[in-house]
């Protein structure tokens, strides 16, 4: 069926399609921005006033200084370790909550359900968290970064909704033949629910990728700095002198800002690199309304 | 008749429960020692905000106080401008930032060229994903003198000034900002709402005479309004509860009269000067409110509609 379409609905056609341009140029801007002006000359790039669409005198020394800045790869490797680790832990845990909070007929399900929900809603604040990590020896050590953050509550929610939705069927006929629980996880559960992994390791991905905040609070060694930390010294405090060493005063302050956004993609490439791949599973991760029973 | 009354007893199905699911009640233990670790163990911490916390006494071994450390707050000369400025921005960023995603998912929804759609997505949910210290830092940036930000109000005839500075200016720094790095993402959840609605609707709407406006008023949202109440339900029981993350990379001493709220005042006293107990007092009564405020909209949304988190 064709419909005819009003003249009214054909101009907001074209004010939606300017409208949602704009957006994208909004959204999008900035990091072109960032992106453009790392690859800058520097000397250039402070002379430079508004948009910048290229770079302005196209150089690499930027990149060239962050790659050889050893804070820079120490704490690549120092969230890399955090990442590979803790996102092995955040699966193996989630999953196994997950996996019970999915099967039925099980007395103590809904009191454990509540028990895990609630902590949703209320917690002992950030103070008591703090000394709580001090009590268990997990400040000053990357395990401190690791264990106490295995399970995100909105997560497990999300893994439990993709295991119920697995035929009841293929799991009872996997106990008849007389496979266990952690077997039929996984065997059974965890290879049908790929899509919903990988979303998954997307979200704890990218939450300790970018997460800073308790990093800054447990840790005293520099040697244990995540990236996200180093980034927070160059960007924030303006501390770009560990790599402008050896050039004059004005010559630091012009390659100050190339490093600056250098540091930044350098940082932000991986994520930006992986999400567009796992775009559609996206919907199926949003939780709304799975709390309840 | 005997039988069957045994049968019935808490005892027995206990019994039968742990002889069934024993496996199952193993395999989630750590997920309870987790919990119990990291949740609620410092929900039991936070009795020190009735005590004087040294660490060397250690949390039970600490002097009880009562509520010295909750009046100290109330009395304190910041507890009007902390309430004041969390709420305003909590407040700021739900009239602008709520109704932001249901407004680009509705956009969405009108396009027809399936391409540009996902091209939207795609560019919109990538703010998402930009690390919160980049997203600051790359806001400091432009707002200095010479920043980006400058620039264009210079080029528009304006006077330069430090924007992140100006105190006047932060709550709309933040609130922008926010919206900028989450309208994307927040729209996932409309999309996938305005997907469930029942296609045939739209059609019986069109032969009975509605345009597109009387469509959207009549089918549209409806079909999306109970994911809209969840969404402000939530939204409404975190009024009190700003994060603390994004202000403490985005506030100096020159703004706190509008920037510093409960939660990076918390960091300043507890963290930073080691004010244990009195920190956590603000913490609890921060959390206290919450949860009466979360409790409260969620009765309320249950009383006029039949939409409720539990």
């Amino acid at each position: 069926m064709k419909i005819k379409r009003s003249k009214g609905e054909k101009t907001f056609q074209v004010f939606n399609y300017a409208f949602l341009s704009l957006i994208i140029v909004v959204c999008f801007y900035p990091v072109w921005y960032v992106a453009m002006a790392s690859f800058s000359n520097s000397n250039l790039l402070t002379q430079h006033s508004g948009l910048l669409f290229a770079p302005t005198g196209f150089s690499t020394d930027a990149y060239k200084k962050v790659f050889q800045n050893p804070m820079i790869t120490k704490g690549y490797m120092n969230t890399l370790f955090i990442l590979i680790v803790g996102v092995i832990f955040d699966l193996f845990m989630t999953s196994l909550g997950a996996y019970f909070l999915s099967r039925k007929r099980v007395m103590f399900k809904k009191p454990i359900m509540m028990f895990i929900v609630f902590t949703m809603f209320f917690s002992g604040g950030m103070i008591p968290f703090y000394i709580n990590l001090k009590d268990l020896h997990l400040t000053n050590t990357l395990w401190g970064l690791i264990i106490p953050f295995m399970i995100n509550t909105s997560n497990l929610i999300i893994l439990r909704t993709a295991f119920e939705s697995i035929p009841e069927s293929l799991i009872e006929a996997a106990q008849i033949d007389g496979a266990g629980h952690f077997r039929i996880l996984s065997t059974i559960v965890l290879p049908l629910s790929k899509a919903m992994l990988a979303v998954m390791v997307l979200y704890y991905g990218v939450s300790i990728w970018n997460s800073w905040f308790w990093a800054s609070a447990i840790l005293r060694n520099r040697e244990m700095y995540p990236l996200q930390i180093i980034l927070r010294e160059i960007l924030l405090s303006n501390d770009t002198s560990s790599m402008t060493a050896g050039s004059s005063a004005m010559d630091t302050e012009a390659i100050g800002m190339t490093i600056k956004y250098a540091t930044i993609m350098v940082a932000t490439i991986p994520i930006l690199c992986v999400y567009p791949f796992l775009q559609k599973y996206f919907t199926k991760g949003t939780m709304v309304g799975a709390v309840k029973e | 008749m005997k039988e069957k009354n045994v049968r019935n007893t808490l005892g027995y199905r206990m019994k039968r429960d742990w002889i069934r699911n024993r496996s199952l009640y193993i395999l989630v233990l750590p997920v309870l020692i987790f919990y119990i670790l990291f949740h609620y163990k410092p929900m039991y911490g936070a009795i020190i905000a009735f005590k004087d916390y040294t660490p060397t006494l250690g949390v039970s071994g600490s002097p009880w106080v009562g509520v010295a450390n909750f009046t100290r707050f109330f009395k304190s000369v910041y507890f009007g401008r902390l309430i004041k400025n969390t709420v305003l921005l909590s407040v700021y960023s739900l009239i602008f930032g709520f109704p932001a995603p249901i407004i680009l998912a509705l956009l969405l929804n009108e396009v027809r060229s399936k391409h540009f759609k996902n091209v939207t997505q795609t560019i919109t949910y990538l703010p998402h994903f930009i690390s919160l210290i980049v997203v600051t830092g790359m806001l400091t940036d432009f707002s200095m003198t010479a920043g980006l930000f400058n620039d264009i109000i210079a080029f528009f005839g304006g006077e330069r000034s430090p924007l992140l500075q100006n105190p006047d200016l932060y709550r709309t720094m933040y609130v922008a900002s926010g919206i900028w790095q989450q309208v994307g993402w927040g729209s996932i959840i409309y999309l996938s709402a305005l997907a469930g609605v029942d296609q045939q609707l739209y059609e019986a709407a069109s032969i009975d005479g509605a345009g597109k406006w009387k469509q959207l008023i009549h089918v549209t949202l409806p079909g999306i309004a109970p994911t809209i109440i969840i969404m402000l339900i939530m939204r409404v029981g975190q009024l009190m509860s700003m994060g603390y993350e994004k202000t403490i990379l985005l506030y100096n001493p020159s703004t706190y009269d509008t920037a510093d709220i409960i939660s990076s005042y918390i960091y300043r006293v507890g963290l930073m000067e080691q004010d244990w107990s009195y920190s956590t007092a603000v913490g609890l009564f921060n959390s206290v409110i919450n949860f009466c405020l979360l409790i409260l909209t969620n009765k309320i949304s249950r009383k006029f509609s039949e939409t409720s988190l539990w």
